[in-house]
């Protein structure tokens, strides 16, 4: 009896454990954020948001550069990384047994493991060591390179659910088969490859590593993509590692746009398709 | 007694997969306006057997054919025969209900009509409610075409699949155990429907359903591993097979 | 029904030939079609081959310089154009293995609750919660490194360390902040998502019967997990373990944000260091002359190859346990 109620004793020990490791590993997820609150959303202003920044040193200010030129380096990326992602991962799925197939697949998940700082030192050698100077388009095909395998795995999972039935009844019409997949196969599955390519622009919009070479950031507002840009997320990382005050409160409020952006567009897209999966990232 | 003329033939007909022989040498033909059955139990070859007559089969793995399938008398493998070409001449119906889910009821119908050039928006809505009527779906969703074609029942979308496949007007429309996945009343509706549709069309059913096989068709055939063992106009087979495994099959002993 | 005779129009040969899939007929639309798909999907290993070659070459002139010593020596003197890269190799293992040693415990001790013993309703939600650790992007890990991580260990923990542990050397020595240990705390945190959801991933392929077996025998909870569930599904597990080092190992931001940027190595954790990353984001937009550039992609090369290889043995052996269910693929 007694060695019974030991063991017994010993499994609720570890299950408390267990739930203490629970309470760990959620509690900097909430500090994070209570932080980046705290910290961050007093400097939000109409100011930060439509202002440029203003000399080292001084006060006020905003990060309009930082902003417009996510949009434009994530924007373009997409335009790059979306079409390649998802014809990809059609082809993958529409030919299961190609050799090709299996070779695109590995290279994905090689691709999918590869630091980001390394794919930013190939986008610098490719582009900006010919082109001797940095551009906002080297960043932009070095965020599209992270994202390209990430849409193509979702792509091909989402196409991949859409029962050979319905492929069948199209080709039985008569369809050939690229209308039988533009018509029928895509649309189908046109919200699942939409979540796929939201999540991973969730994931491009916060990286800072493949930039840091590339678009290099800048002090101003700038359209031009064959030259430096500025993006949130490196105003981010200069500002917190500088000397300035202000320039660290800035930082804050910076990161608590990034991270809104960042979850907003990740957490509406895997709600708006029911799954949950961690993973995902 | 004069035989009708055949539709659709098929002479010493083999379909394989890769190195695995599903059907042999299958010569059978099908007279135009009639509703024709194949029974067999599961895996003898019977929707095999109609794969190859819309060219389905050879999009399975490793498909290919022996023999020749005539349609009007011409080889539909004949390699200058255009295969969508030809599957818009021979329409399938599958055994469950495959509406395209993005699209309306309109939509589904018109889907096959949009392939072979512009049709008026006249014309469309013409081809369309002419298809519904015969697929004796007009009259429940006449008033909400616009709806997508999912929110109809399991019967009423086998029957819009149905009206899809006839809108284009094909010669013979081929239908793979049409009411396996639906409830008696569905089933009830669509053969009924088959005595309408025969007056049009050439008719080819695979059933698992004897019982169905003898209510809706003008001939039978029995095929059995991959073999055809029998075939002959449906109240012979029924009565007086010739073969005994037929009878075997027929009265239930196996199957 | 009779075999009616073959009209004279009929095609003759009675044998036809075998008929290749779907490209016999296919329309132009298809062609064009197929062209434009396989163009896709050919582009993914064209670029990473490209990617290859282009660290490769990148990397020439410092790999004839110092060839394979760059691995062993530590001299960095951008200055006198001496490149030795040991101690960002050293401290890349280094701050990946703290990462491990406080994650890996932390995220199967989640994962086998939420696996095993986790009520139904709090699943779903934790699982959720740690996935948006997963989504936090590495330089706001940073910034939060910086500002309040540091300063908190500066004064508590790393002092108390010091003096519970001081007379182990790695917890000997100044405490300035920025170190090896900060760096390997926020690597603990960030990779922590990852190792808990692919053990999940894991532990959930393991099949119903292998626990019920164990608690028919009269096993507790606990008991059933240690003896029947987790010896099914170690190699997964030790896949997941090794996929979050792979994870460690290429992280950039937040480590070059806490771990000083200092080209040495030290006894103690409370001292700088510096990862192959962290120097590589460092020093490459600063650095003047095409040695030093060579120098850094050499650094970008063979952190390259070490991921590479890292990854490759993490999916081969969670494949071994989630058997093609594609558990573990979605986490690469």
């Amino acid at each position: 009896m007694n060695r019974r109620a030991i063991r017994r004793l010993a499994s609720n020990l570890m299950v408390g454990l267990m739930v203490l490791a629970v309470v760990l590993a959620v509690l900097p997820l909430f500090f994070i954020l209570l932080h980046l609150v705290l910290k961050g959303a007093s400097s939000l202003s109409w100011d930060f948001f439509t202002k440029m920044p203003v000399p080292a040193g001084e006060t006020g200010g905003g990060v309009a550069n930082a902003i417009v030129g996510t949009l434009i380096i994530v924007g373009t990326a997409s335009l790059i990384g979306v079409p390649v992602g998802v014809g990809a991962g059609i082809y993958c799925a529409e030919y299961p047994h190609s050799r090709l197939t299996w070779l695109s697949r590995f290279v994905a998940d090689v691709m999918n493991g590869t630091p980001s700082i390394v794919v930013g030192v190939f986008a610098w050698t490719w582009i900006v060591a010919r082109q001797k100077h940095f551009s906002a388009l080297a960043g932009s095909v070095a965020l599209a390179l992270l994202m390209v395998p990430m849409v193509m795995r979702t792509t091909e999972e989402m196409i991949k659910l859409v029962p050979n039935s319905l492929r069948e009844a199209a080709l039985a019409l008569g369809y050939p088969r690229w209308r039988t997949s533009l018509s029928v196969v895509v649309p189908t599955t046109l919200p699942g490859i939409v979540t796929g390519t939201l999540l991973a622009v969730a994931r491009i919009a916060g990286e800072t590593a493949p930039l840091l070479f590339t678009a290099l950031g800048s002090q101003y507002l700038s359209f031009r993509i064959n030259q430096p840009m500025a993006a949130l997320p490196l105003t981010v990382f200069t500002y917190a590692t500088g000397p300035y005050e202000e320039w660290h409160r800035f930082a804050w409020a910076a990161a608590l746009v990034l991270i809104l952006v960042v979850l907003l567009l990740g957490v509406g897209a895997r709600l708006a398709i029911g799954r949950s999966s961690v993973a995902n990232g | 007694m004069a035989e009708p003329p055949a539709r659709v033939e098929t002479d010493k007909l083999t379909a394989m997969y890769g190195k695995t022989t599903a059907l042999r040498n299958v010569t059978l033909s099908f007279a135009s306006n009639q509703v024709h059955a194949l029974i067999g139990p599961s895996g003898c070859g019977k929707s095999t057997f109609l794969r190859t007559l819309n060219r389905m089969h050879e999009l399975s793995e490793g498909g290919w054919i022996t023999g020749r399938v005539l349609l009007d008398g011409q080889d539909i493998y004949d390699p200058g025969v255009n295969a969508m070409q030809l599957r818009r001449k021979v329409g399938m119906v599958f055994q469950r209900p495959t509406p395209f889910p993005t699209m309306s009821i309109f939509e589904n119908v018109a889907a096959g009509l949009r392939l072979n050039g512009r049709l008026s928006g006249a014309q469309l809505g013409e081809i369309v409610e002419r298809s519904l009527r015969h697929a004796a779906l007009w009259d429940e969703v006449k008033d909400r075409l616009k709806l997508n074609a999912m929110a109809l029942s399991g019967g009423q979308q086998q029957r819009l699949c149905i009206a899809r496949t006839i809108a284009p007007s094909p010669e013979v429309v081929l239908l793979d155990e049409p009411t396996a996945s639906l409830d008696p009343q569905g089933t009830q509706r669509i053969e009924e429907l088959l005595f309408e549709l025969k007056r049009e069309y050439t008719i080819v059913i695979v059933t698992h359903n004897m019982q169905q096989a003898a209510r809706v068709s003008d001939t039978t055939a029995f095929f059995y591993l991959g073999t055809m063992v029998e075939s002959g106009p449906t109240r012979q087979m029924f009565t007086a097979p010739r073969s005994d495994q037929t009878e075997a099959y027929i009265t239930g002993r196996f199957g | 029904m009779t075999t009616a005779t073959p009209p004279a129009h009929a095609s003759s040969g009675a044998g036809r030939s075998r008929i290749p899939l779907s490209l016999r007929g296919a329309a132009y639309g298809d062609r064009v079609f197929n062209l434009v798909l396989i163009c896709a999907a050919a582009l993914i290993p064209i670029l990473l081959g490209f990617l290859v070659y282009e660290l490769w070459t990148g990397s020439q002139l410092a790999m004839q310089k110092f060839g394979l010593d760059f691995v062993a020596t530590s001299v960095w003197d951008p200055v006198a154009g001496q490149f030795g890269a040991f101690p960002l190799i050293f401290g890349t293992l280094l701050s990946s293995l703290i990462a491990l040693a406080i994650a890996v415990p932390l995220s199967l001790g989640v994962a086998i609750y939420l696996t095993e013993f986790a009520p139904r309703v709090v699943r779903q939600p934790v699982a959720f919660l740690i996935g948006l650790l997963a989504a936090i992007p590495s330089v706001v890990y940073g910034l939060w490194g910086i500002f309040v991580l540091v300063p908190l260990l500066r004064k508590t923990a790393f002092p108390f360390l010091r003096d519970v542990l001081g007379f182990l050397p790695i917890f000997q020595g100044p405490i300035y902040g920025p170190s090896m240990l900060a760096a390997g705390i926020i690597l603990a945190i960030m990779v922590m998502p990852y190792v808990m959801s692919v053990s999940r991933e894991v532990l959930l392929a393991v099949p119903n019967s292998q626990r019920e077996a164990a608690l028919a025998l009269g096993a507790t909870r606990w008991e059933a997990v240690v003896t029947a569930v987790l010896p099914y599904a170690r190699s997964g597990i030790v896949g997941a373990i090794i996929l979050g080092l792979g994870r460690a190992l290429g992280e950039t931001m937040a480590v070059t944000m806490l771990i000083g940027n200092r080209h040495e190595i030290a006894a103690s954790l409370f001292a700088p260091g510096y990862t192959m990353a962290a120097a590589i984001a460092n020093e490459f937009s600063e650095a003047a002359t095409d040695l030093h550039f060579a120098a850094l992609t050499y650094v970008a090369f063979l952190l390259f190859v070490l991921t590479v290889l890292v990854n490759a043995g993490a999916r081969l052996l969670i494949w071994r346990v989630a058997r093609g269910s594609g558990a573990g693929s979605k986490a690469l």
